[in-house]
């Protein structure tokens, strides 16, 4: 073999190499942090009549002076006024109570199931992980419908309770912050199971064998042993859950009542609504800062955890 | 002594597969019993099945005389080491050892009594605050030992307790076992694969093969009259001479065999009669070589064809005129005859030697 030959093969290589971590990070830059930048530029704009309905526009065909020019435009005012507007502060309490119920609500759901996984038969669970991510296969949009059938007044829960003699006057849950709770719980679910059947399935069952051994009761062995164990699973479900919760803006559109008011709705409001393009930018950028702060903690101590196991 | 465990006809199956079969064995009181057997005998299943955690087709277990064949885990007095040690990771040294102590519902101030006890007895005083993933192995060891040794067992069951050590920390942690063993007073049944473990720390050896129990004794009396020609390949290697049984007098047998006349010494049991094929069975230990030949009862001439330095001992091979290899093993002063190619006679007295039946049935 030739040196040529040698070298040639080892640039190729080195070529394959970057790709293969270029083009990921490509693909984060153009759908995610470019996107992310847009975003941003917009909430430090001011709201102007007109298309579009902000300035300054940056326009690099007239030269860097101008560009330089323009920046002066740039203001906080939006980050202003939404830290000042109640109407925001009523929306981020709305999605921190309706996140935070549904993320609930979604974990006492979630883990039974995920513990039914992990103890069933081998041959049986990918057939049962298959079955609790199959909602996916049918659109989003059509299952929060299927809620809107459910929870109306004369819908089935309602008939069903009517049926059973449980019940004079219907239910109402329909158009309820309720609903909505229910609805994102349901949605997310699979994204609350999956952590946690993973963080029991990986358990090594001698130690359950263990605290059965040393005097423990079956439920003694699970609450002392198998379920601390698990918590890093429950920890990732709940966080899986309660961060798209909180920006979720179809199921309150659907199955929510006029005081359901989540910053979901309140972003769409102010970009649709009242075309105040910077504030709505604002609302969504420090949206984004809230979600991702908790996200790159845990990811944080994850690693901290791993390094000193 | 007292009778603590009996096993009785404990029979045992999974799917097609016998684990058990109709395994009975006693332990007294205060005694040190091994379980050894291959992987896949069924020992880890009977020790489970003593622990709790596997219910038997058949057969009973009785713990102080009392049927506990059907009681759970944590209602038996026999607590077990596991050979993951399976120590709680989210809990320090000191939570592990208090767990069972807590599930007596012991007072706070008790249980920190008995849990300073237990580690001291392990030493391992000063890891209380220590998370298991920040002990070596030899200290997990401890760790486990102590905690089940905390909860007040009856009978201690160990499941290859030195499996996950290095060399030297075997021997120690082996001695160490038996000291702990000795103090408390405690019976322990271990169970292992290595038959020298099984014969340095036990009292007495319950030999398994293929779900059953071959031959239950002493480690002198499993090595020196082992019941079959697999016990005996098992327990150390044995040299295994093909012969035809000659004629019996008050336990010995005289026996015919391509290598020559030999005499050794027959157990009643083995029910073998004049005429049957046989095999002895002699240690390589007890063979000794000779230059010239001696005159003795068993005398077999050979030649040569391996020596091998062990350090504390020389190992030759000598083919024998059946066509066999014998083992030969003398510490190393003693080999003044050596020398590969060598003629040789090897000898051995008849009461060093048995008779074993030669069919190759289990057991």
């Amino acid at each position: 073999m030739s040196a040529r030959d040698a070298l040639a093969r080892r640039l190729a290589r080195r070529l394959a190499h970057r790709l293969a971590i270029g083009a990921p990070l490509a693909w984060l830059a153009l759908f995610f942090v470019a996107p992310a930048l847009v975003l941003l530029k917009i909430s430090f704009s001011v709201s102007v009549l007109g298309q579009p309905p902000y300035e300054p526009r940056f326009d690099l065909s007239a030269g860097f002076a101008a560009f330089l020019e323009s920046l002066r435009g740039l203001s906080l005012d939006s980050y202003a006024l939404i830290l000042q507007d109640d109407l925001y502060l009523h929306a981020l309490l709305g999605s921190l109570r309706v996140a935070g119920l549904s993320t609930a609500l979604a974990l006492l759901i979630a883990y039974p199931l995920a513990l039914a996984m992990a103890h069933a038969p081998r041959s049986w669970r990918p057939a049962l992980i298959l079955l609790a991510v199959a909602p996916f296969w049918t659109s989003f949009l059509i299952r929060v419908y299927a809620w809107i059938m459910i929870l109306k007044d004369e819908g089935l829960l309602n008939r069903a309770l009517a049926a059973s003699g449980l019940l004079d006057a219907p239910l109402r849950l329909f158009a309820t912050e309720g609903a909505v709770v229910i609805g994102v719980a349901y949605a997310y679910l699979p994204f609350a199971i999956l952590p946690i059947y993973n963080a029991l399935d990986r358990q090594d069952r001698t130690l359950v064998e263990a605290a059965r051994d040393l005097g423990a009761s079956r439920l003694r062995a699970f609450w002392s042993v198998a379920f601390p164990l698990s918590l890093p699973g429950v920890f990732a479900g709940a966080l899986l859950v309660f961060i798209p919760a909180c920006g979720e803006v179809v199921i309150p559109d659907l199955l929510g009542g006029p005081e359901t008011w989540m910053l979901g709705r309140a972003i769409w409001n102010d970009f649709f609504a009242n075309r105040d393009w910077p504030a709505a930018s604002a609302a969504a950028a420090l949206l984004l800062l809230a979600i991702l702060a908790p996200l790159i903690a845990f990811e944080r101590a994850q690693m901290r955890e791993e390094e000193s196991a | 002594m007292s009778t603590l465990l009996r096993v009785e006809g404990v029979g045992k199956s999974y799917g097609a597969t016998r684990a058990l079969e109709n395994a009975s064995i006693e332990i007294e009181t205060g005694e040190f019993f091994a379980l050894l057997g291959p992987s896949g005998c069924g020992k880890t299943t009977l020790m489970r099945v003593i622990a709790g955690f596997e219910t038997p087709d058949s057969g009973a277990v009785f713990l102080d005389g009392v049927d506990v064949t059907h009681a759970p885990p944590h209602r038996r007095p026999v607590n077990l080491m596991f050979q993951s040690y399976a120590l709680f990771p989210h809990m320090d040294v000191a939570a592990n050892v208090a767990y069972p102590l807590r599930r007596q519902g012991l007072a706070s101030g008790l249980v920190a009594q008995r849990v300073r006890d237990m580690l001291r007895l392990v030493q391992m005083d000063g890891f209380e605050a220590r998370k298991p993933d920040r002990l070596s192995g030899g200290q997990k060891a401890r760790v486990a030992l102590a905690r089940a040794l905390a909860a007040g067992p009856r009978l201690l069951l160990l499941d290859e307790p030195l499996a996950a050590l290095d060399r030297k920390l075997r021997e120690d942690t082996q001695f160490e076992l038996m000291q702990v063993q000795r103090d408390l007073g405690l019976s322990f049944l271990v169970v292992t694969h290595d038959q020298s473990e099984a014969m340095a720390m036990a009292g007495r050896i319950a030999v398994m093969r293929e779900g059953r129990i071959a031959q239950v004794g002493a480690p002198r009396d499993v090595y020196e009259r082992p019941s079959s020609a697999w016990v005996a390949d098992f327990i150390g290697a044995a040299n295994l001479i093909p012969a035809r049984l000659r004629a019996l007098e008050a336990g010995r047998a005289h026996l015919e065999s391509l290598a020559g006349a030999l005499t050794a010494r027959i157990d009643a049991q083995t029910g073998l009669a004049p005429g049957a094929s046989a095999l002895v069975c002699v240690r390589a230990q007890v063979l000794r070589l000779h230059a010239t030949r001696p005159v003795a009862d068993n005398v077999i001439e050979g030649d040569i064809v391996d020596e091998i330095y062990l350090g504390g001992a020389v190992e030759w091979r000598v083919r024998i005129a059946d066509g066999g290899l014998l083992r030969v093993s003398a510490a190393p002063h003693e080999s003044g005859v050596a020398g590969r190619g060598r003629r040789v006679f090897v000898s051995f007295a008849a009461e060093a030697a048995s008779v074993l039946p030669a069919a190759a049935s289990p057991a």
